[in-house]
């Protein structure tokens, strides 16, 4: 393609990706820069209808002279990302130097909001992604054994987790799972525990965590592995077959080769997919055990406190932890890429 | 079936609110257009302000439970999209802090209303908001499971702990305590309330620095450990509406539950046999031998909008004086809610509410930094609550929590 034409069939495309992606991420990145003013305090008498009490108030005329004179705010540099909401550096001196073993530094850094998010983000994302795509490529090999009549049945039935919203599946099994509920009461009989919950631990609730992300994205790499499966090459696997080869030899050595490309593909996609993870969170309630980096952005945003400059900070770091995440992949991507040119 | 009702109910208040017919509202041009949460009373507020509508007058309302996350960006651009925000006291805060609600005063001085004295709510001597409805969390109890159980029902949270013990043993039932203990909001709100009974002060005198990390804190935590062990092990993931599933399917004798959510549950809908008719509505708990009710009142008010036109803020004001007026009381009206209007007649469901506000419970503080330390709260007492830590370290971490949240809104140097 001529450079010219390519530019022009570029161009809408690169207007778009400024327009939607690189001006927000600018906007961010310069919000976690800066913190609000600092507030000027008035006391005054309020009563409402349970009586009167004096108060603090913010002075609205002189934040409104502050507001006008600086828009964005006070400028503090690197501040936010050092402060115990984010990389909390001061607070992982202390504990490098207080800690008495790995595991007590091992604690101190799960007390601290960001890196408990990171850690369990972390292990969702790195237990979930290849889980996924096991099971998926599982029911895609079973599906594409199945008699011609059978398949279309089963392929709905295998698609329909994918189909619910994340936020309404983590609700009902939130329910299910509940000490009454259907799952939560079999569990407790099949393990003989009449106190089983899978709600009150940190660790159970992280592995029901885990297995709704497994259960919600496993159809997704079943049909990519179907689609793939559908353009095995014929005559290899035959050759194979007459070489003597079992069933397990020829996915091993015929199948999984052929698929390998969208394993890849379906890694990247889980991958990111996987480190946003959020709805689960909200869906069982599970802040109290479990929380992820887009919790943290969610959590500073929502309702009447409003942390806005540490909502930045944390998109900022989210950006950042995206970018290393994918950085094998890309490479990967990259130099199948120059191979084939 | 929930949804029918509360249409229904919707429906009857604005066949009310319409007969007063739009000219009694006394507008003749501007746009109405109302931000608040979503819950039957406020339906039909909404519904009373909408009855205004017609030549030259428009009247919205969007009702939503986000309505604390579109408030503050819905009452911010000039002109601003609402021009009235239903309110309550943590509520009116951010609107206060960024300057966006406008003093009622002058309009009162012209147009008067149809409300008592003490429905003014007022910031620095001037009127900010005008209440309509009262509510608190309060104890509530299952009246045959107590005397079963052969205890008095309790009126301090330790007799709330011997009286769960005696249930238990008796295996009445499984968990015989329940609170909104979620992490997040309700969980720290349940912290302020039991803080609030020990006399505990949130804030040093005069400044924004936190002061939860002394003795009363701790007893605070303590207490709410001890009640956790009579519930359900689930609790940090049990909010509201899960406590009020358990209540209704009779599992619960006894929880701590917002007035305005237990009123419903004496009407029976979806309760297993025998719930309704012995649930108590009863009054708040104290603890550690003070007096202080170990809880917080609040009420829900409206607010106009500082940036919309002056003939827009009045046509706000007369129709939301239109939707408070006591024309509309009747008896599903009054269920709804604990009013504040004239001719309203406390019902059973109101119980509760009434003996929280003659306790002199404390209202819930409108300071403009609490939402902060509630957040913090909120996101920290979980550790000590599953056994991951001490008191000290959760209070300790909780202000950690809020001074780096505090400093980012400028509140602390």
């Amino acid at each position: 393609m001529k450079h010219r034409t390519f530019f022009w069939f570029f161009l809408p495309t690169a207007l778009a990706m400024l327009l939607f992606i690189f001006l927000p991420i600018i906007s961010v990145v310069t919000q976690s820069l800066f913190v609000s003013h600092e507030q000027v305090f008035v006391e005054v008498e309020n009563c409402d209808i349970f009586g009167c009490k004096n108060e603090m108030m913010i002075d609205a005329a002189a934040t409104e002279k502050l507001r006008a004179e600086q828009p964005l705010g006070r400028f503090v540099g690197l501040a936010n990302y050092f402060n115990r909401s984010h990389l909390a550096t001061s607070e992982i001196a202390t504990l490098w130097q207080t800690a008495e073993s790995w595991g007590t530094f091992y604690d101190g850094l799960f007390n601290l909001p960001l890196y408990r998010a990171i850690i369990f983000t972390l292990v969702f994302t790195f237990v979930t992604t290849p889980s996924v795509i096991i099971v998926g490529f599982m029911i895609a090999v079973a599906v594409n054994a199945l008699n011609q009549h059978l398949k279309g049945l089963v392929i709905f039935f295998s698609l329909l987790p994918f189909v619910v919203t994340p936020l309404v599946g983590s609700l009902i099994l939130f329910w299910m799972i509940d000490a009454r509920g259907i799952i939560g009461n079999s569990l407790q009989y099949l393990m003989g525990d009449p106190n089983l919950s899978l709600k009150a631990s940190t660790g159970l609730t992280w592995i029901t965590l885990i297995v709704y992300g497994v259960w919600h994205a496993a159809p997704f790499a079943f049909v990519i592995f179907y689609a793939g499966l559908q353009t095995l090459p014929q005559d290899t696997l035959e050759s194979a077959m007459i070489d003597g080869a079992s069933r397990w030899q020829r996915i091993r050595f015929v199948v999984i080769p052929h698929l390998m490309p969208l394993v890849t593909f379906v890694a990247l996609i889980q991958l990111m997919d996987n480190f946003r993870v959020f709805e689960p969170i909200v869906g069982f309630n599970a802040s109290a055990h479990a929380t992820s980096l887009s919790f943290l952005i969610y959590n500073d945003m929502d309702g009447e406190a409003r942390l806005l400059n540490s909502a930045a900070t944390t998109s900022v770091l989210t950006i950042i932890g995206v970018a290393i995440l994918l950085s094998p992949v890309l490479v990967r991507t990259w130099r199948d890429w120059n191979r084939k040119v | 079936m929930k949804k029918t009702l509360i249409g229904a109910l919707a429906i009857g208040a604005l066949m009310t609110a319409s007969n007063l017919s739009h000219a009694a509202c006394k507008i003749e041009k501007g746009k109405v257009n109302i931000i608040g949460n979503e819950f039957p009373a406020i339906q039909t507020i909404g519904a009373g302000a909408k009855a205004c509508a017609g030549d030259g007058v428009e009247v919205k309302a969007n009702l939503t439970k986000e309505h604390k996350t579109i408030q503050v960006p819905g009452l911010t651009g000039n002109p601003a999209e609402y021009s009235v925000a239903i309110v309550a006291n943590s509520s009116i805060v951010p609107l206060m802090n960024d300057d966006l609600i406008r003093p009622l005063d002058d309009l009162i001085a012209k147009h008067g209303g149809n409300f008592k004295d003490n429905q003014k709510i007022s910031i620095g001597g001037k009127t900010m908001a005008i209440g309509f409805m009262a509510n608190a969390q309060h104890f509530v109890y299952r009246k045959d499971m107590l005397e079963k159980a052969g205890v008095e029902p309790p009126k301090t949270y330790e007799d709330v702990l011997a009286a769960a013990k005696a249930i238990k043993e008796k295996g009445l039932a499984k968990y015989p305590f329940g609170g909104a203990y979620a992490a997040g909001w309700g969980l720290a709100q349940e912290f302020n309330n039991m803080y609030i009974g020990h006399g505990g002060k949130f804030f040093k005198e005069g400044s924004a620095m936190p002061s939860i990390n002394g003795p009363e804190g701790v007893a605070t935590l303590n207490m709410m450990k001890s009640l956790a062990e009579y519930m359900n092990p689930d609790f940090l993931t049990m909010n509201n509406n899960e406590i009020n599933a358990e209540w209704k399917a009779g599992n619960l004798p006894m929880m701590q539950m917002w007035g305005s959510r237990a009123g419903p549950l004496l009407a029976g809908e979806g309760t297993a046999p025998g719930v309704p008719e012995n649930t108590v509505l009863a009054w708040p708990l104290t603890v550690a031998g003070k007096d202080i009710p170990a809880t917080t009142l609040w009420w829900d008010g409206w607010t106009i909008a500082k940036n919309v036109s002056d003939e827009d803020a009045e046509a706000s004001y007369l129709a939301m004086i239109n939707a408070i007026d006591p024309k509309i009381m009747n008896d599903k009206v009054a269920e709804q809610a604990v009013w504040l209007i004239d001719g309203y007649k406390p019902t059973p469901a109101s119980a509760g509410v009434f003996a929280t506000i003659e306790a002199k419970a404390q209202p819930y503080p409108m300071l403009p930094y609490q939402a902060l330390l509630h957040t913090a709260l909120g996101a920290e007492l979980p550790d000590f609550l599953a056994g991951k830590e001490t008191a000290e370290k959760t209070l300790a971490d909780a202000e950690a929590a809020y001074i780096t949240a505090a400093k980012e809104k400028g509140f602390i140097k």
